[in-house]
Formats: structure tokens, C-alpha cells, sequence
């Protein structure tokens, strides 16, 4: 069973029936509908509530410019509110739900908004709610988030994949009606590389919504033939369902394509695709979009733009209304008519502004010349309308008309503005177009399907031409040249009732007129305070119209009233595929340490640092807190020994015969007299001054050295010294590689480690702390011959090691040290516990090194040497940065050891109040000490090594904590460092 | 964007970390008279051009090269791209 306004004719597969629902109800369409079309054929016609005032809203376009027919597509977690019904493609089994009331469509609860119009006018929100000021967060607030939105998300993770793609071609051919076609044609058989990009399902363009013949056949069958030779060619690649969204810098464009969209499932393959395109030439071919014209009541359902008719019945073979009328100011307009007696629509009238003869003849239609519609009659639908004589007509559908406007959207990307062509009452595109971009047809202003199929033909001959490619030869397609004849016409302005612009967010003439009479007169202001453009269509079909008449108001021409410009996308795009991949554990690349596996195995508790996954604790069954592992993991390090995989610091290798005086320039300490075989601290500050990283660097051969960096800083450091080395001293004979990845490192700590790693080690090396005393570095070997690199540095403040290997090698070598560790008792440690040591021992990490902070708040500054030049050096020296009353690093450790400390409270002299004036410093790393058997902490405190014994309070407001503590040394543990020398 | 890398060829702006203006390079002499009233303009004191701007690129996720870009601030339009080393050396930068 067809639809009862189904039409002869038309692009659809009528031996194929597409079953699917809207708002519950069963219907059919078939294979070429939308559901836009597929509705109409159904008689359906109330299709969803405008944003404010709730108010009855019908199909008005017949594609991606569509401000009023928003639907919800799909149910469950594929639910996707807000779509445009004109270019969602039918499939079998498609659910789609109108959206925006409260009750029933038909009669939405919140209609009652529309009762209130003269109060919600232009700039409402800003008058209203600004009192009283406390309503805001009880009343106002509340009350707009329950209405704002139209349709409803399904709140659940989105099922399907989408993905980003990378191409490249010599021409970008955006938009496949006559123009684009034509050259594509005309560019296809010089052997360039082409892409011709259309947002329609069917390539085409107009001419498979008109009646025009090209090269003396069909338009819509000579456009399928030219899609089909495209498509044989090797070098051609065509993408239907592909909106080109953006035009970016240096030829560089975006583009949407929603792959399985037509679809009832998208069976693994990836839904949309965001492209981006590199083109050397692009030639923009997107076509027109028609405007209408405002006039009372223009916003009911059967109300609709006369291209769009057209293209219903055209196209798909759908009648719009069954009694039609049209109501028109160009010539344009009157093909709707014509087209739609021959497909044996009654038309039943049609009226045109234009005082002169008609330009069809319709007999059955009563033709009224300069005349205008005034207001029209309908609740959930168009029954009728009233011309400004007063005269009456019952009409179903009023097909309206305008004039064109040239879509120049992506013209206007890279800053360039259109300018007003009078001839043809429209903006067309500037000129001077950067990235090589053109514009041809229908969206240059060249309105007839001759025309653009000319301009077409020419443009790609030139893009051929500025490629240095021979032109193709052939001659253009040729078409008759129709009327286009237009007179500028905006709004009716005897008209009753609201005649509305923006039809989504319910933006009429009043609200515009009323924004000029309150001030807003520049478009981007009036735009801003009426929200005229501002919805998902991005007002399309109404900004034009709003222009028009604020330059009316003004008394001014729309060349001096100026334009907005347009942004990318050109049309919406959904979050989900500007994420592509990039969701979830995907959302960035996640880093593994070589003995990741290992700790798995072992349970581990993993943290993010940086990219990096790293081992945060390793529990033990019966522990059922975090701190019971952590205490384990220090004890059994300070009793025996412990093993950390260190792997993520960075590591980077200098070499050259100049490698000692780079570093001297890079740490604020000397590094030139460093011995081969040793390993020095090194403090890195910021050209301004305040230090930066800090780490180890050991000296493996006089022109040879490994750096180690913290973890979070690896890249900014290596990034910092490829400057230093390439811009400020190019004539230094180094040579720098990140080494990260390539070691697997691992820290062995404890009085016993020694020990473990003498049964690894392969007996010709000799460890014993004579031959390898504290800060020793050296290659070695293991396990029988493996090579590695060992340093004699500690965090912990125990006698410990770091071993490193090649990292294809860690995960065994990690399981070595476990193993060769059994007789000690050995334990594998995390952060955590890194953590604590490091606090015991008051070495300073990201907490401390936070940006804020001298060498002298450290406690450093006799590092900064003062006889040589290094990063940083001069300004370090200024005289507020190292003041004898700063701030200075020192341990805490409250009165009352079962009080815990935290991280970021504020110290306050005891009986001050907790205000900014009497802020002494801040607890910036705290820990449990098992050693100490207390909470400790380390922070700034002014003057505080002259301080030491003082109680001050920890005040932290954000944790409801006051706690006294008292000042101390922050090296909290074997303050001499006996421990790590033996 | 797209930088036409003077080692590589065209490579999308994507690979490359942007730092700012290539006065940096001219770094002031530690030495010097007035020495942290040089650092502080160095460090500091820009200007914003409408226009041509020389600027410092860096490769990080191709070969590690710093690049002297000038590029039109109004347009994106890419002028000229050198090797930062280069430029470095052309001034008078060596040890």
C-alpha cells in the first residue's frame, strides 16, 4: 500500500516496502525515502514542538538545512535526539519519536509557554532572571535546566565505533550537483586525483529534485550516468553521505561520513567517519539553500520552502498537501507550481509580491500579482490562508519562495567575508580564497542549471590549470537557461500574528526589531541576544532574513549593515565521532613498563603516572587495606630488601666531545669534573629561575653520559635540551637520544642488596662498597652474561642499587631478583612505598618541584653555582627569590602521632586565625611512617630551619582538619646517611 | 596547518610542539652588563605582530629538528621555514 500522498513517479524503489514507526505508529515508505518524505507520503505532518514556545512544527526543507522537523532516530543506548527527519535515510525496522513536550505531541503540556510570548521576548533571560538574586541557584536555575534541550540523550555509552581517516588528492570537489559533476567530469579524465564529496545518500544534487534536462536527457538519469563513469575511474573517489564540515588551513578540510547511518545495525563497522582531507585545490560546489519570507503564522506545519515541495514531489514522490499554494518573489518559485500540475497536484492558488505578468500559466490556479500573505489558519496544521485584501483561500500546504541564497559557509572559514550581489538579492562568496579554494555553481551566485554547469566545467579546468595539469578536453554539459528572476523581499509587514525567522528557536520579526530598538544592532549582537542562528541549523534559512531587516529598521543597505561569518561545521557533528577511538581506557595511549606483566601476575594495585602505568602496591591476601602493604613494602625494604621497577623515569643518553660542558649548562651544578664511573644529583632550573626536574646523571665514559629524568618532566626535559643543543649552542659537540623505552630499570634497596644482586652478578665484576663505593656507576653483567648497567644511587636512604637492561630483558631479570631475593625475605615495592621512603628521607619530588618554588626554598642553593653559565642562573639570583626570611622545606610531624597529616594544609601560627594574612607555608607531601610509627609531612614554612621544635598548626579547611605539629628537620630518617654508605 | 619541513617536505602541523617567538634563540650573555634586565626582556617581552611572526617550531614526533617558522598571524600563510640550527648559527651562536 502506498501512502495516501504518494505521488507517480519519483527516485524511489517501489518494489521494495521499508517498514518503520514514528511515535509508535506503523508505517511504510521504501528504499530512496527519508523519513522526511516517508512521513509526508504517510500525511503525517505535526512532527515535533518548537524549542520555546512549544509551538506545532512541520517539515520545512528537504535536507541538511532543515530547522524544524527534529526527531529522535533509534531506541536504547542508540537513541540519537535532535537529527534533522530530511536527511535521516528510511531503513526497515526504523524507529523514530518526535520530541520537546510534555504529554502528547498533539497536545503538549508546555504549549502554555506560547500563551506567555509577549513576556519571553528578545533578551528575556537577561532581564528576568538577574532578580531576586538569590532565586538563582533555588528557582531560576532549576527550572531552565528542566526545559532547556529538545531531545533526550539516552544516557548510556554509545554502542557503536566510529573512527578517523587520513586522504589526500590533487582536487576536492565539494558537492555533487550540475556544478560538481560537471567538474568532476571535466577534471576526472586528466588523471588527477579527485574526490568529490556529497552529504546526499544519491549524487545529484537539484537535479534530481527538478524537471531539467541536461544534454538533452533527463537530469536526474544524466546525473547517474556521469556518477556511474566517476566511478570506473581509477583515480576518482566518490563519497556520498560525506559533509564536508570545515575548510582549515593550507588546503586542509573536514569531513563527516556517516557510513552506517542508513542502517538498522552497523555490524562492526565503524558508523561515521571523520575525515581529514589534504587537497591542493578544492572547488566548493555546495548549491543554494532557499529562504522564505516572513509573514503571520508562517510556522505551521504545511508551511515549507517551495524547493523543498518541489523536491517531494520531484524526487520522492510525495505531495505535500493536496490542495497546494505558493507564495512567491522570484521565478524560481513559480517551477513548484508548474511541476506539481503536472504531476497533478491541485495548486490552488498562487501569489507572487511582484507587480507583473504571470510567469506560467496554471488555469486551475487563482494567480494574484502583487500580493502578499498576511496571516494563515490552523492548529496543528495549515487549513488556510488570508492575503492582505482580506481575501481567504483553504489550503493544506503553502509553498514558499524567497530567492537563494548561495551556501558560502565554507568560504567564510579561513576569514574571508561574502559580499552582497544585488542582481541576485544574496550574499555571495568573497574572493581572494585561501588554500586554494574556488567556488562554482549555484554557491557563487551562478543560479541556472546551465550556468552551474559551465562554471563547473570552467572551474576545473582552471584547478587543472594552477595544478600544471593539460586540461581535459571535452566541452561543458549544456542545459536551457530557466528564469531566475528575484526581487528582494523579506516580510510581510501587514502581517498578523508573529511572523517567524528562526524557526527552531522561535526567533520572529518583533524579537529582531525590538533587539535593534534596545541597541543590539550589529548582527553578531543581535544574533547573541534574540539566539536568532543559534540552534542546530545555525540559521540557514533565517539569518539572511534577519539581516534584511535590521538593515530596514537602520534605514541602512545591507552592504552597511555587514554579516556574520560562518564557523565550522557546516553541519552537526556528533561528539562521537570528533572522539573517533579516543574513548574510555582508549581515550590516550596507555604506557607499559616491561615487567608489567609481572606485577599483574603479582596483583598489583596500578596508578596512571603520566602515560605510564606503574605498581602502586602489591597486596597480599589478608590485607585489606592499602596501608597495611605499603607499611609491609617499607619495613621489609629497611629490614632486608625491596625491589621497584623504576623503568618510567626518563632516561636520556648524551654523548660528544662536548657532552660534560652541555650538561654543565643544562643543571644549575657543575658536571664537567665528574668522573667516569660516578653519579652526581643534578638540580635543573627554569630560565627564570625556579628549579625545574631533578635526577641523576652518571658519567659512563669521558664523552659519554646517562641522565635520568622524573617521569612526568621526560619529555619537556629532552624537548628543553634539543633547544639548548639546536638553538643556543649549536657548536657544542653533543648528541642527545631518549633512552626510555629502551632500558627496563629497576631499584633494589635495603641493607641486604648488596647481597641479592652479588648472586646475579657474573663474578668477574666486583660490588663490595671498596671497589663500588656510594654513586658508583658501571656495565656489568648478569645471569650469566647479560649485559647491564649498574648505579649505586638511593631514594630510599637504604644501601640500594638501580639495575638496568635492555628492556626486551627486564621481565626476566625482574623475576631474577625475586627469586635470587627468597633467602632475604626480599619484597617487590610501588609508588606508595617510593613514596614514604622518599618522605622520610625529605627528598623533594613533583609535590616539592611544583613550579613555585627556588633551589633555596629546597634547601639547594648551594648547588646553583655561580662560576659558570647554566639555564637559569641570572635570574635565580634575583633578590625575592632568595630572601633570609622565605619560605624553606622542613618535616612536620603532628603533637599527637595518631592524628594524620594532609597534603595542601596551611600552617598558621598557634591562636592566629586561618586567613590569608597570617598564612605561613603549606604541607605539600605527606606519608605514614612505619619507622617513625606517625603521620609525617613535608612543606614550606617560613624561616624554618630557625624555627625547628616550634608548634604551628596544619589548618585544612577543605578536610575539616586542624592538627598541631611540630616543626623538624625533613630528613626525618638517618639523618646523616649512614645507612646508604656501608 | 601544514609546515614544509626543510629536511622532510610538508608534514601536518599536528607533529610539531609550537614554543613561540624565535627571539629565544637570542640568548643573552650571562656576563653581560645589566645581565637579568636582558634575561627579563628575553624571557618576557614579546610582541604581537598582525603579520609576520618568525616563530619556533618542534618536531617532537619526527626528527627532533626545531624549526624557525614565519608565518602570517592574519592569513596562517607560512613564509619561510628554516632549521632553528641554522638560524642559530647565521647569528652568531656557536659554543
Amino acid at each position: 500500500m502506498n501512502g495516501p500522498y504518494r505521488l507517480d513517479g519519483g527516485a524511489i524503489d517501489r518494489s521494495r516496502r521499508l517498514a518503520f514507526r514514528f511515535d509508535g505508529r506503523r508505517l511504510t515508505g521504501h528504499p530512496g525515502d527519508t523519513l522526511a518524505s516517508a512521513l509526508l507520503a504517510n500525511g503525517v505532518r505535526l512532527v515535533g514542538r518548537s524549542f520555546k514556545y512549544h509551538r506545532p512544527r512541520g517539515i520545512f526543507t528537504a535536507g541538511s538545512e532543515e530547522p524544524s522537523a527534529l526527531v529522535e532516530l533509534r531506541s536504547g543506548a542508540c537513541r540519537e535526539p535532535n537529527t534533522r527527519a530530511t536527511v535521516a535515510e528510511l531503513f526497515d525496522g526504523l524507529e523514530a519519536a518526535s520530541q520537546n513536550y510534555l504529554g502528547s505531541l498533539r497536545h503538549d503540556l508546555l504549549a502554555v509557554n506560547d500563551l506567555l510570548a509577549p513576556f519571553l521576548s528578545a533578551g528575556f533571560y537577561y532581564k528576568t532572571f538577574m532578580w531576586p538574586k538569590s532565586f538563582w541557584e533555588r528557582v531560576y536555575e532549576p527550572a531552565i535546566r528542566a526545559s532547556a534541550g529538545l531531545g533526550r540523550l539516552s544516557g548510556e555509552p554509545d554502542p557503536d565505533r566510529y573512527d578517523k581517516g587520513f586522504l589526500h588528492c590533487d582536487l576536492l570537489i565539494i558537492g555533487a550537483g550540475p556544478a560538481g559533476l560537471a567538474a568532476a567530469l571535466a577534471a576526472a579524465r586528466s588523471g588527477a586525483r579527485i574526490i568529490v564529496a556529497d552529504e546526499d545518500f544519491v549524487m545529484g544534487g537539484r537535479l534530481n529534485a527538478e524537471t531539467h534536462e541536461v544534454n538533452g536527457r533527463c537530469g536526474r538519469i544524466w546525473a547517474a550516468d556521469a556518477v556511474r563513469e566517476l566511478a570506473s575511474m581509477e583515480k576518482v573517489r566518490l563519497m556520498p553521505r560525506t559533509t564536508v564540515i570545515g575548510a582549515f588551513d593550507h588546503g586542509i578540510f573536514g569531513a563527516l561520513e556517516r557510513c552506517t547511518d542508513h542502517l538498522a545495525a552497523s555490524d562492526g563497522k565503524p558508523r561515521q567517519v571523520l575525515w581529514r582531507l589534504y587537497t591542493k585545490r578544492a572547488i566548493l560546489c555546495a548549491g543554494a539553500t532557499e529562504r522564505p519570507i516572513a509573514f503571520g503564522g508562517n510556522d505551521r506545519p504545511g508551511v515549507m520552502l517551495a524547493g523543498a515541495v518541489r523536491t517531494y514531489a520531484n524526487r520522492f514522490a510525495v505531495g505535500a498537501g493536496r490542495r497546494v499554494g505558493l507564495f512567491t518573489t522570484n521565478d524560481d518559485g513559480w517551477r513548484t507550481a508548474v511541476d506539481l500540475a503536472a504531476k497533478g497536484v491541485r495548486v490552488a492558488t498562487v501569489i507572487d509580491v511582484r507587480d507583473r505578468e504571470p510567469v506560467a500559466a496554471l488555469p486551475d490556479a487563482q494567480i494574484r500579482m502583487n500580493s502578499q500573505v498576511t496571516a494563515t489558519r490552523g492548529r496543528h496544521g495549515l487549513n488556510g490562508i488570508v492575503l492582505a485584501t482580506g481575501e481567504r483561500i483553504a489550503l493544506d500546504c503553502l509553498a514558499v519562495s524567497g530567492g537563494w541564497n548561495p551556501n558560502v559557509h565554507l568560504t567564510c572559514h579561513q576569514g574571508t567575508r561574502p559580499v552582497w550581489r544585488e542582481a541576485i538579492a544574496a550574499f555571495v562568496p568573497g574572493d581572494r580564497l585561501s588554500g586554494g579554494m574556488t567556488v562554482a555553481g549555484a554557491a557563487a551566485g551562478a543560479f541556472t542549471t546551465a550556468a552551474a554547469l559551465a562554471d563547473g566545467h570552467r572551474a576545473a579546468v582552471a584547478a587543472l590549470g594552477a595544478l600544471g595539469r593539460p586540461a581535459a578536453g571535452g566541452a561543458p554539459p549544456t542545459a536551457s537557461d530557466e528564469a531566475a528572476d528575484v526581487t528582494p523581499f523579506w516580510h510581510v509587514r501587514d502581517s498578523r500574528g508573529r511572523a517567524w525567522l528562526d524557526l527552531q528557536n522561535d526567533v520572529t520579526v518583533k524579537d529582531v526589531v525590538q533587539s535593534h530598538c534596545e541597541g543590539f544592532r550589529s548582527a553578531e549582537l543581535l544574533k547573541r541576544y534574540t539566539t536568532l542562528g543559534m540552534a542546530t541549523d545555525q540559521g540557514k534559512t533565517a539569518n539572511v532574513l534577519a539581516l534584511a531587516i535590521v538593515a530596514e529598521q537602520s534605514g541602512r543597505t545591507i552592504v552597511e549593515t555587514g554579516t556574520t561569518v560562518f564557523r565550522p561545521p557546516y553541519t552537526p557533528v556528533p561528539i562521537a565521532a570528533l572522539g573517533g577511538r579516543a574513548r574510555g581506557h582508549d581515550f590516550r595511549p596507555v604506557r607499559l613498563t616491561p615487567s608489567h606483566d609481572w606485577a599483574e601476575r603479582r596483583g598489583a594495585v596500578f596508578v596512571e603516572a603520566g602515560m605510564w602505568l606503574r605498581a602502586q602496591w602489591f597486596p597480599l591476601p589478608g590485607e585489606s587495606h592499602w596501608r597495611q602493604s605499603v607499611d609491609r613494602e617499607v619495613l621489609q625494604t629497611r629490614g632486608s630488601v625491596g625491589i621497584c621497577d623504576v623503568t618510567t623515569l626518563g632516561k636520556i643518553d648524551i654523548q660528544g666531545r662536548d657532552a660534560a660542558e652541555f650538561l654543565n649548562r643544562i643543571y644549575a651544578n657543575g658536571f664537567a669534573r665528574l668522573a667516569v664511573g660516578k653519579v652526581r644529583y643534578g638540580l635543573m632550573l627554569r630560565e627564570d629561575g625556579v628549579a625545574y626536574d631533578d635526577g641523576t646523571t652518571a658519567r659512563l665514559g669521558d664523552h659519554h653520559f646517562v641522565m635520568t629524568t622524573t617521569t612526568a618532566n621526560a619529555v619537556l626535559v629532552f624537548r628543553n635540551m634539543e633547544f639548548a643543543r639546536q638553538c643556543l649552542w649549536p657548536g657544542l659537540d653533543v648528541h642527545l637520544i631518549s633512552v626510555t623505552e629502551q632500558w627496563a630499570q629497576y631499584a633494589v634497596a635495603g641493607p641486604n642488596s648488596r647481597r641479592l644482586l652479588e648472586k646475579l652478578l657474573d663474578p668477574e665484576y666486583d660490588i663490595s662498597n671498596a671497589a663500588f663505593p656510594f654513586m658508583a656507576c658501571g656495565d656489568i653483567s648478569v645471569c650469566g652474561g647479560t649485559p647491564a648497567r649498574l648505579f649505586r644511587i638511593s631514594f630510599s636512604g637504604e644501601l640500594a642499587y638501580e639495575i638496568a637492561v635492555a628492556a626486551r630483558y627486564g621481565e626476566a631479570l625482574m623475576e631474577a631478583l625475586v627469586a635470587a631475593g627468597e633467602e632475604f625475605d626480599a619484597v617487590a615495592y610501588g609508588t606508595e612505598a617510593l613514596g614514604v621512603m622518599r618522605i622520610e628521607k625529605g627528598h623533594a619530588a613533583g609535590n616539592e618541584l611544583n613550579g613555585q618554588t627556588t633551589a633555596r626554598m629546597l634547601g639547594l642553593q648551594r648547588m646553583v653555582s655561580k662560576k659558570k653559565d647554566c639555564i637559569g642562573n641570572v635570574l635565580s639570583e634575583r633578590p625575592a627569590m632568595n630572601r633570609e626570611d622565605g619560605l624553606e622545606l622542613m618535616g612536620f610531624r603532628p603533637l599527637d602521632p595518631t592524628e594524620e597529616l594532609t597534603a595542601g594544609a596551611h600552617l598558621l601560627a598557634l591562636g592566629a586565625t586561618a586567613e590569608t594574612a597570617n598564612d605561613e607555608g603549606w604541607i605539600t607531601s605527606v606519608a605514614y611512617s612505619p619507622a617513625l610509627r606517625s603521620s609525617i609531612g613535608l612543606g614550606f614554612i617560613r624561616e624554618g630551619h630557625a624555627r625547628v621544635g616550634e608548634t604551628v598548626r596544619a589548618w585544612d579547611a577543605l578536610q575539616g582538619k586542624d592538627v598541631p605539629v611540630e616543626i623538624i628537620s625533613p630528613h626525618f630518617y638517618d639523618p646523616d646517611g649512614e645507612r646508604l654508605r656501608v | 596547518m601544514i609546515i614544509d619541513h626543510p629536511l622532510l617536505g610538508p608534514r601536518d602541523a599536528a607533529e610539531f610542539v609550537y614554543l613561540g617567538d624565535a627571539r629565544l634563540i637570542d640568548r643573552p650573555d650571562w656576563q653581560g652588563e645589566d645581565a637579568a634586565r636582558q634575561f627579563h626582556d628575553y624571557l618576557h617581552v614579546r610582541d604581537n605582530p598582525a603579520g609576520e611572526h618568525r616563530e619556533l617550531w618542534f618536531h617532537e614526533h619526527g626528527d627532533r629538528s626545531w624549526l624557525v617558522v614565519t608565518r602570517n598571524t592574519l592569513t596562517h600563510e607560512i613564509i619561510r621555514v628554516e632549521l632553528a640550527r641554522d638560524v642559530a648559527l647565521s647569528l652568531g651562536r656557536s659554543r
